[in-house]
């Protein structure tokens, strides 16, 4: 089993932690297959910023519901007041967990507000890129598959 | 059977009289609102009825006013007002029947005298395709939960005002067909739509809590995200059944027609809030 | 006509943006009634600019909802125009404009 896919994303810091390197700004948000096609979230975030070290942080403020009313649109927000480059959303119980990056250029809030699939309970990661670190916050949000009506 | 369990749902509502025929429809929709107020007290004002189990959950509310910052029904208005405000063949279109903005929805449903039957809205956006020669849309979804869409947010503020006239019985048998409809067990569960959405209202089956009945007419059409897509009252009303394992009925057709008046009036005083965005 | 609908409002400097675009994101894991698989068909890519500058960028997977809705906000004024464009995995593209009010 490769090493890499036994790495969890939120709170661990990996044995094989990377540092950031200079990436010009703007490719950092573009879609790569690499990144949002790769299967665990310690990879994608390798593959989206060149490194998977991240360091939970309760500076980043990550608002979704204790248990979605739809797995189909569940409400996502991402928050911080730190001094944002980019920010993400992992949704680790996801075929391809990495469902979002946000460029945050200088001048713009660090915030992303969108609407998430999530095909099952799992945990969702905010990714907050500051100061060449990836800072984390993370919750479990359940998902359910109705009873009567549903 | 069919009777003794009906008067049992009628005792448990609390109604101080056993049977229908004594009592009116405005005494049924006194008890009925009052049945509400009391099992849900923290539903401040009571016209927050109209968001439905939103009104009773808060951490359901909270997603359900994520979604509201820009609900997906707002592409649905705007597909119904390019269908409303688009000219038939003959050079009219559903402006000649319904006014410019189509805010028509306090008009619906109600007691047609000269026809003996209960109109409502997409049976009216309908009739007036047809008359014109236009071809007429399916009741469920599609462009028909559109233009319902368009024209229910026009008409967002306008009050549920059913009437039932006294100079025509046959609207008082359409309304006691409907209630008869709400109270009576059917299908392989042997539900009736009073025992989930009153009597259990606000309790869960599984995982899923149903909605008070009192609010249920007003915000229709629906995105619903099980959809992904809008639809009817009478999509709804089928998709129930299908859920109680009864036979749905016809959408538009007398039973849920009937149905829709009963549940309106109980509703009378709410104010329309349509299209909304539900689970 | 554009999928994409936007809501700008600027209040103390602060541009709150909302957007909604229609577009199916298809996961590529659904069939259709004949059981064929429906191919993935979702976007990658959008990108919003203000006053000649790119003000916000992000990108997707189908992770993300039918008829994406994104939120975010920036320092502007009153006026300007926001451009926000997307590009998706067909290489398809859209845009649209508004005045910020």
């Amino acid at each position: 089993m490769d090493r890499r896919s036994v790495l969890k994303v939120a709170g661990v810091v990996s044995a094989a932690a990377t540092a950031l390197v200079a990436m010009p700004r703007l490719a950092m948000a573009a879609y790569t297959e690499k990144a949002f096609k790769a299967k665990g979230g310690a990879d994608a975030l390798q593959n989206a910023y060149g490194a998977n070290a991240t360091t939970p942080s309760d500076q980043v403020k990550l608002k979704a519901p204790d248990i979605a009313e739809n797995g189909a649109v569940v409400p996502v927000e991402v928050e911080t007041d730190m001094q944002a480059e980019s920010i993400a959303i992992l949704i680790d119980g996801n075929p391809s967990p990495l469902a979002l990056t946000a460029d945050i250029p200088a001048g713009t809030k660090g915030l992303v507000k969108t609407r998430c699939r999530m095909g099952k309970t799992t945990n969702v990661t905010a990714v907050v890129k500051s100061g060449g670190k990836l800072y984390t916050a993370s919750k479990e949000v359940k998902v359910t598959i109705g009873g009567c009506g549903g | 059977m069919k009777k003794i369990i009906r008067n049992v749902a009628f005792g448990l509502v609390g109604l101080s009289v056993s049977a229908a025929s004594v009592a009116g429809p405005e005494e049924d929709r006194q008890a009925f609102r009052k049945f509400y107020e009391n099992r849900f007290p923290q539903v401040q004002p009571i016209g927050d009825f109209q968001n439905g189990v939103y009104s009773i959950l808060p951490q359901a509310r909270e997603q359900w006013e994520a979604i509201e910052e820009f609900p997906p029904y707002e592409l649905a208005i705007e597909e119904g007002e390019k269908i409303f405000n688009k000219t038939f063949a003959n050079g009219k279109s559903l402006k000649d029947c319904f006014g410019e903005d189509g805010a028509v929805r306090e008009q619906y449903p109600h007691w047609n005298k000269e026809r003996g039957m209960v109109m409502t809205m997409e049976l009216a956006i309908n009739e007036c395709l047809e008359a014109n020669g236009e071809k007429p849309l399916k009741y469920k979804k599609g462009a028909m939960a559109a233009v319902s869409a368009y024209m229910s947010y026009n008409s967002r503020g306008q009050s549920i005002n059913v009437e039932i006239p006294s100079d025509d019985p046959r609207a008082l048998a359409a309304y006691e067909d409907g209630k008869e409809h709400f109270y009576t067990k059917r299908g392989q569960l042997n539900f009736a739509c009073a025992d989930c959405h009153m009597h259990t209202s606000g309790m869960n089956y599984r995982s899923e809590t149903v909605s008070p009945a009192f609010g249920h007419a007003t915000n229709w059409p629906v995105y619903r995200a099980k959809w992904q897509e809008m639809g009817t009252l009478h999509r709804r009303f089928a998709g129930c059944h299908n859920n109680i394992r009864a036979n749905p009925f016809k959408a538009q057709g007398e039973e849920y027609r009937n149905l829709e008046y009963f549940i309106s009036y109980m509703s009378n005083g709410l104010e329309f809030n349509g299209p909304a965005a539900r689970k | 006509m554009s999928s994409i609908r936007i809501k700008a409002k600027e209040r103390k400097g602060e541009v709150d943006v909302k957007c909604l675009m229609k577009h199916d994101m298809e996961t590529g894991l659904r069939k259709d009634k004949s059981g064929k698989k429906i191919p993935e068909h979702w976007i990658q890519d959008v990108t919003a600019e203000s006053n000649g500058k790119v003000v916000f960028s992000c990108a997707f997977n189908t992770s993300i909802s039918k008829d994406p809705y994104l939120a975010f906000a920036f320092s502007g004024k009153k006026g300007d125009t926001l451009k926000i464009s997307w590009k998706d995995n067909t290489g398809a593209t859209d845009s649209a404009e508004t005045q910020i009010k």
